[in-house]
């Protein structure tokens, strides 16, 4: 389980996060929605340890992230960013082979564990040995979800993973991304400004703006007991684009 | 971090200790041999030579020739320091120079002065090169110069002296003052140059010397000292003591052949035959010594003799690169990665760095001579220091440039220290740092030229010859193969790029 307790963290004169408590209860998709700057992909920084809070607890399986305890705890997490986050040096498999190579796995190993979670997130295996300026979007992200999976971690993290991503590869990825968290039992925090992407993969949903929490909640929480009149707009702005939320 | 640095400062240091002066005294312990210098001017090389032979045919010891060292303090330092044993020197110059007293002018009144540091003279060797003031025959004949003094009415006259000439009080302060004499203009400029100059008419008055083989060629005539302010230069040979009592039948040989045996006009035709015949330097000693240099000069075959030397020189100057070069990617690319790690400390390290690389290459290799001796060791220090700046510039900038995000992601895999620097930091920068390597190599291929000062050879010893001679065609042939290795290396690491630099990266 990862739980935050009234955690503040500033940058400078700007508060990123202010008070913010959330729960992510085990083997669930616990999606952070907001506009850009709300302060979620801090909140994913603070579980992983990159960035310590000024003032309350970040909670990991029920240790508190700390320097002392974040080299451990960080084992358990796969971290996505948006556009894969891949070393442009190394092939789309040693990208993805990374955490096996640290860990020791021997070279066929490595491959045979690849080839397998490729598979499995809709990954062409021909892609597997270019690099990663000759890949697609789509294969960039979907090597970046290789890589966080390959030790099979409990926990994934993951900041605006299909942002970068054309409409069209990006539901398709929704879709199996759902799929994938679902069968595979994964505790997972994402981070998205999207709320088609919300209404898809959250189990639950933290509403955020200016570093705070406005609502926790599911989608159909939101959507008919919005807590204020931000809710309702934020919901309705993007709904009025033209893609209707899908309830879950 | 700090404790990489301090390893790999400690390595340069190391580096040094391995040529100097106490390691070559354990050395010569082994096989014994009298290290010959001199100065870089016709006179001085073709003395050291002699000296050379001698001591090769007196059997006691092998002679090694550390020649073409540059001016009166870098070989004085030499032989005080035991780099070299010992090396043609003037009276004049030990008196007024080295030991800042006139009144030591003659070899017994030197003998007795220079013994606390360990320093022996010969006798005179016959011969007293002179400082002198020179001028065009035409122009002499044209404004009716023949004393120095004649100067004093046209002080519209251009001049241009040596360095040393120009700042020692036996040279031009203290004769303007004693002649009470001025000229328009007073130019610093390297002495074989000079001679140039004068010929073309863009200057009128040079400082030579007495013995000067050029003088007749070149058509000057020296100014007559009426006054007799130029102290005598009467030649000698300087050795250290301890030399000379270990060697004894080798210093007495060198006495027996040269003491008394040159007169002026006898050196001035052994310069002319180095200077204006192109005649090697060996062989004209190799005349002297056999009775044989008031033949005319034969045709010397010196191209093929230059064409070997250039051969053995290439391998030579290809070692001082490669070996600085690598010393420097050795220091340099872990000192970037700690000036990359440590942002503070490393700021202060690249300034050290840099302020390294403001000072002149010239006046970098003379450093070492006090520290560290002359001859390659040393050299190699210097080159090695002088490569640092753009590799580890390069090293660091190429480091701090990678995408955060991309780190902290390798944190996040739980890459390690050593893994992540191997497999994702230095590949990333490999580009950067690449292109600092090639910086380093490239110019080094040139600084090197300049190891020949400090007797570190490599092509240089022939641009320093060729500057002596005032020879064209020996300056070029160290200069146009150092420019060609310097287009091979760069064509080098073209091809290394393709090697060292990761598929993914290349644009």
């Amino acid at each position: 389980m990862i739980a935050l307790r009234e955690v503040s963290k500033r940058f400078g004169n700007t508060a990123a996060l202010d008070s913010v408590s959330l729960e992510v209860r085990p083997g669930t998709t616990h999606v952070l929605l907001g506009s850009s700057g709300a302060g979620k992909s801090t909140v994913l920084r603070l579980i992983l340890g990159l960035a310590v809070p000024d003032s309350g607890t970040v909670l990991v399986d029920g240790i508190p992230v700390e320097p002392a305890t974040r080299d451990g705890l960080v084992g358990r997490m796969g971290y996505v960013v948006q556009d894969g986050g891949l070393y442009p040096h190394l092939t789309a498999l040693d990208n993805a082979a990374l955490p096996l190579e640290a860990r020791g796995w021997p070279r066929a190993r490595r491959t045979a564990r690849v080839a397998e979670l490729a598979a499995m997130t809709g990954l062409d295996a021909a892609t597997l040995g270019r690099y990663p300026r000759e890949l697609s979007g789509g294969q960039r992200q979907r090597v970046g979800l290789v890589r966080a999976l390959a030790l099979d971690p409990p926990i994934l993290l993951l900041d605006e993973p299909l942002g970068a991503l054309d409409p069209i590869v990006r539901a398709e990825l929704q879709d199996h991304l759902g799929r994938l968290f679902e069968s595979l039992a994964k505790t997972v925090v994402l981070v998205t400004h999207d709320l088609r992407e919300a209404a898809r993969l959250g189990h639950a949903i933290t509403l955020m703006t200016a570093g705070r929490v406005v609502q926790h909640g599911s989608f159909a929480d939101l959507a008919e007991r919005p807590v204020n009149p931000f809710v309702t707009h934020f919901l309705t702005a993007q709904t009025l684009g033209g893609v209707a939320p899908a309830a879950r | 971090m700090p404790a990489r640095l301090g390893a790999g400062l400690a390595l340069l240091v190391l580096a040094g200790l391995a040529s100097s002066p106490a390691r070559i005294r354990a050395a010569e312990a082994e096989s014994p041999v009298i290290r010959v210098g001199s100065k870089s001017f016709t006179e001085s090389y073709i003395l050291a030579e002699v000296a050379a032979q001698i001591i090769e045919q007196v059997g006691e010891a092998r002679a090694e020739r550390r020649v073409g060292l540059g001016g009166t303090g870098v070989t004085y330092r030499a032989v005080e320091s035991g780099a070299i044993d010992l090396y043609p020197e003037y009276t004049g110059t030990l008196a007024r120079v080295i030991l800042k007293d006139p009144a030591t002018e003659t070899p017994p009144a030197l003998r007795a002065r220079l013994d606390p540091s360990g320093l022996t003279v010969s006798d005179s060797l016959g011969f007293a090169n002179t400082y002198a003031l020179a001028v065009r025959a035409d122009l002499a004949d044209r404004l009716g110069l023949v004393t120095i003094g004649d100067l004093g009415a046209h002080p519209e006259l251009r001049a241009a002296f040596s360095s040393g000439f120009l700042e020692r009080d036996d040279g031009w302060p203290g004769l303007r003052a004693r002649y009470g004499i001025t000229v328009s203009r007073v130019d610093v400029m390297e002495h074989a140059l000079t001679y140039r100059a004068v010929a073309g008419g863009q200057v009128d008055l040079m400082d030579v010397f007495s013995t000067d083989g050029q003088l007749e060629r070149l058509h000057l005539r020296l100014l007559r000292d009426d006054r007799h302010f130029f102290p005598d230069y009467s030649a000698v040979l300087l050795a250290r003591r301890a030399t000379t009592e270990r060697f004894p039948r080798t210093w007495a040989a060198l006495r027996d052949a040269l003491e008394g045996r040159l007169d002026d006009r006898r050196m001035a035709r052994l310069n002319a035959m180095v200077d204006l015949d192109g005649r090697p330097v060996a062989d004209v000693a190799a005349a002297f010594l056999g009775g044989r240099d008031a033949e005319a000069a034969a045709g010397a075959p010196a191209h093929r003799a230059l064409l070997a030397e250039i051969a053995a020189l290439t391998v030579d100057h290809l070692v001082l690169v490669l070996i600085s070069v690598g010393a420097a990617i050795g220091l340099g690319v872990p000192m970037g990665i700690a000036a990359a790690r440590a942002r503070q400390l490393g700021q202060l390290e690249l300034s050290v760095v840099a302020v390294l690389q403001t000072v002149p290459a010239l006046a970098l290799l003379m450093f070492m001579i006090p520290l560290f001796g002359i001859g390659k060791g040393p050299a190699l220090v210097a080159l090695s220091a002088y490569a640092l700046l753009p590799i580890v510039r390069n090293t660091h900038a190429g480091l701090v440039a990678i995408d955060r995000q991309l780190l902290e992601i390798a944190w996040v895999l739980r890459l390690g220290p050593l893994r992540r620097l191997a497999r994702i930091d230095l590949p990333l920068a490999a580009v950067p740092i690449m292109a600092g390597i090639k910086t380093a190599t490239v110019t080094t291929v040139g600084t090197a030229t300049l190891a020949a000062f400090i007797g570190g050879g490599g092509y240089g010893a022939l641009i320093v010859r060729g500057l002596a001679m005032d020879d064209t065609a020996t300056i070029l042939a160290g200069a146009a193969p150092a420019a060609l290795m310097a287009l091979g290396f760069h064509a080098l690491f073209e091809l290394l790029d393709r090697i060292v630099i990761p598929l993914g990266l290349r644009g």
